[in-house]
């Protein structure tokens, strides 16, 4: 069986300080201080282009960063590859369009990095795979390929694949943004699931019922900066930025 | 039922669709004489095929001579009717053309290596066909090491044959493969140097395609053979078919670089997130993720670039190897077999070899297209 989630190692699972990021001439993120203790479910939101998406990916090193620091577990996300190979292996990523590879068996995609960056033998990597399917409940599509798949499924086995690689920390880019109404469900399901099981999660969603339900804060970004953090009562009931409040009364209608 | 609202109380089965006309009077009707249009293009069809098939079959078939020992024998005036092929010419030289000047009692060398060779890349290409990695490492590492000892000989008691003796369909078959099993890998590098971070493995990918695919086979050949050893201390010497080989095969590696270079920069960014942020390194996300799925879109380029290699290697002939087109036209010089009908004979021959192998290429490349369409 797969070995639980490890919820002991460091109190402290993602510390960000006085990030900045720019592209090009663009200030994309200013001056990011961010702290997220182990276990802890965040929601970040914000209108497109707040920098919200591009603030996960700076954690494992999809984006680099100009400016401030951000420490994984205690590893410093610096130019060493060593820890950034040791970063990504900490972080799990789940991405808007799945990212799957349409070459690969939904088994397949989920052995890859097992079997080559963490060096598992093949039959292991595939009974950890076949649990984390099962887990997301699809097992019996373990022998078909990504295309073959709703887009609700192929989300489910993009979370099985990141879950595989045994991961303390996940990060969710909008991950039901690109699936029809009817799937959106099925794969919040499986993440209030992993909520439960006490996995440190970043989530970059619109999804306010998800908010209410699973998150101990939510974030709200705009302009590249943080403009409010608070515990989802508190964010949805009593908004205190302006800015807030006119995002909420968009998508709260 | 209220104003403005419907609701259904049952819901419709699913029947099964119409049944179509069919039989082959429709398919004539909506295939081949749809409209006026499609009808002229049919009719043309049938006229382009009624100029050329019956005189094709009349010529190389019904007016044929089949046997004889001599020109007279495809020779109007002793046949005493109009002659077509005169297949006894092909019979005659048929050795020539497969083998060239290679010395007779020597010769089962060359059909050892044939037969190996079919041995072992029937089972490679035969998908369902088991021992594929002990299958590709005899045929990509074995098979090249005892084609070179029994081709070229010196060891075993074998006697060594030059490579000046070479010719025919040998030597287009060894120039060929050489240069497609050579060009793909060396292609895949020289791509993925051009994307390279690097400036200077990109600049030098960059100027190694651009070289080679600026100048023409044919100068190639020449400077590789009159040109070279000029530039060469006197006693260098590299074999004359061997610099024939690496200009054919270097030269295919541009091109190939440039399809393989289309391949790659049609996998989406996403691809390399996807494997990235599992951990996988650069080098893992290429081999693994990036360049199975880039070399699956660009299959088509790839088997045109082989193809069109095929045919090149009949450039050979300019530096003086005998390939296969090389040994038909000094089996023309055979006064002998000088008739009006050899020439015609001689090309038909040999172009139906070149045919049988390209389009080998382009169906298998097709069917191994449709293979990995199946299932996605």
């Amino acid at each position: 069986m797969a070995p639980k989630i490890e919820t002991t190692r460091h109190p402290i699972a993602i510390e960000i300080e006085g990030l900045d990021k720019w592209f090009g001439g663009f200030h994309v993120l200013r001056g990011i201080d961010f702290t997220v203790k182990r276990g802890e479910r965040i929601v970040i939101c914000g209108p497109s282009g707040s920098g919200k998406s591009t603030l996960i990916r700076c954690i494992n090193r999809l984006e680099t960063f100009e400016r401030g620091r951000i420490i994984v577990d205690g590893i410093e996300l610096n130019d060493d590859m060593q820890h950034i190979d040791e970063i990504r292996r900490e972080v799990g990523m789940v991405f808007q369009q799945f990212n799957l590879f349409p070459h690969l068996t939904v088994l397949e995609n989920c052995t890859l990095a097992p079997v080559w960056v963490r060096k598992l033998p093949r039959r292991e990597a595939d009974s950890i795979a076949m649990h984390y399917l099962e887990r997301v409940r699809i097992p019996e599509q373990a022998h078909k390929f990504p295309g073959q798949l709703s887009g609700g499924q192929q989300q489910r086995v993009a979370i099985a694949r990141a879950l595989c690689m045994n991961p303390r920390i996940m990060l969710f880019d909008e991950p039901t943004s690109a699936l029809d109404p009817e799937m959106v469900k099925e794969v919040l399901d499986t993440m209030v699931q992993l909520a439960r099981d006490g996995m440190t999660m970043l989530v970059v969603s619109h999804e306010m019922g998800f908010a209410r339900e699973v998150a101990d804060r939510v974030v709200f970004m705009d302009s590249g900066q943080i403009i409010e953090a608070a515990p989802p009562e508190a964010f949805f009931a009593t908004p205190q930025h302006e800015r807030t409040r006119a995002f909420l009364a968009q998508v709260l209608r | 039922m209220r104003k403005g609202r419907f609701v259904r109380r049952e819901l419709s089965p699913a029947l099964p669709p119409p049944v179509a006309a069919s039989g082959p009077l429709r398919w004539l009707r909506t295939r081949l004489f749809a409209g006026p249009v499609s009808t002229v293009l049919t009719l043309a069809s049938l006229l382009v095929l009624w100029l050329i098939v019956p005189p094709l079959v009349t010529f190389l078939v019904i007016d044929a001579v089949w046997s004889g020992e001599g020109r007279e024998a495809c020779l109007a005036e002793t046949a005493g009717r109009p002659v077509g092929a005169c297949w006894p010419f092909i019979a005659a030289k048929l050795g020539q053309l497969i083998y060239g000047f290679y010395p007779a009692g020597e010769r089962w060398r060359v059909d050892l290596v044939f037969a190996t060779a079919f041995a072992l890349l029937v089972p490679l290409l035969v998908p369902p066909a088991p021992f594929k990695r002990l299958n590709a490492a005899l045929f990509f590492v074995a098979f090249p090491l005892a084609a070179y000892v029994l081709l070229v000989g010196g060891w075993f008691g074998l006697a060594v044959v030059e490579t000046r003796a070479w010719g025919g369909l040998l030597v287009t078959l060894v120039v060929a493969v050489t240069g497609i099993v050579a060009s793909l890998p060396l292609g895949i590098l020289l791509a993925l140097g051009r994307r390279s971070d690097l400036p200077a493995v990109r600049w030098l990918s960059v100027a190694f395609i651009e070289f080679w695919r600026g100048v023409p086979l044919i100068t190639v050949l020449f400077f590789a053979t009159y040109m070279l050893p000029l530039f060469l201390p006197g006693s260098w010497s590299i074999d004359n078919l061997l610099r024939a080989l690496i200009g054919v095969a270097v030269f295919a590696a541009a091109y190939m670089a440039e399809v393989v270079r289309g391949g790659l920069q049609g996998v989406p960014q996403a691809q390399y997130e996807g494997a990235t942020a599992l951990g996988l390194r650069p080098w893992q996300t290429m081999a693994l993720v990036v360049l199975p799925q880039a070399l699956k879109l660009v299959i088509p380029g790839i088997v045109n670039t082989f193809i069109g290699l095929f045919k090149d290697t009949t450039l050979v002939m300019i530096v003086a190897i005998f390939d296969l087109l090389g040994q038909l036209r000094a089996a023309f010089a055979d006064p002998s077999w000088a008739s009006p009908s050899t020439l015609y004979t001689g090309f038909a021959f040999t172009g139906l070899i070149y045919f049988a192998f390209c389009f080998g290429m382009s169906r298998y490349a097709h069917f191994i297209e449709r293979r990995l369409k199946a299932g996605r």
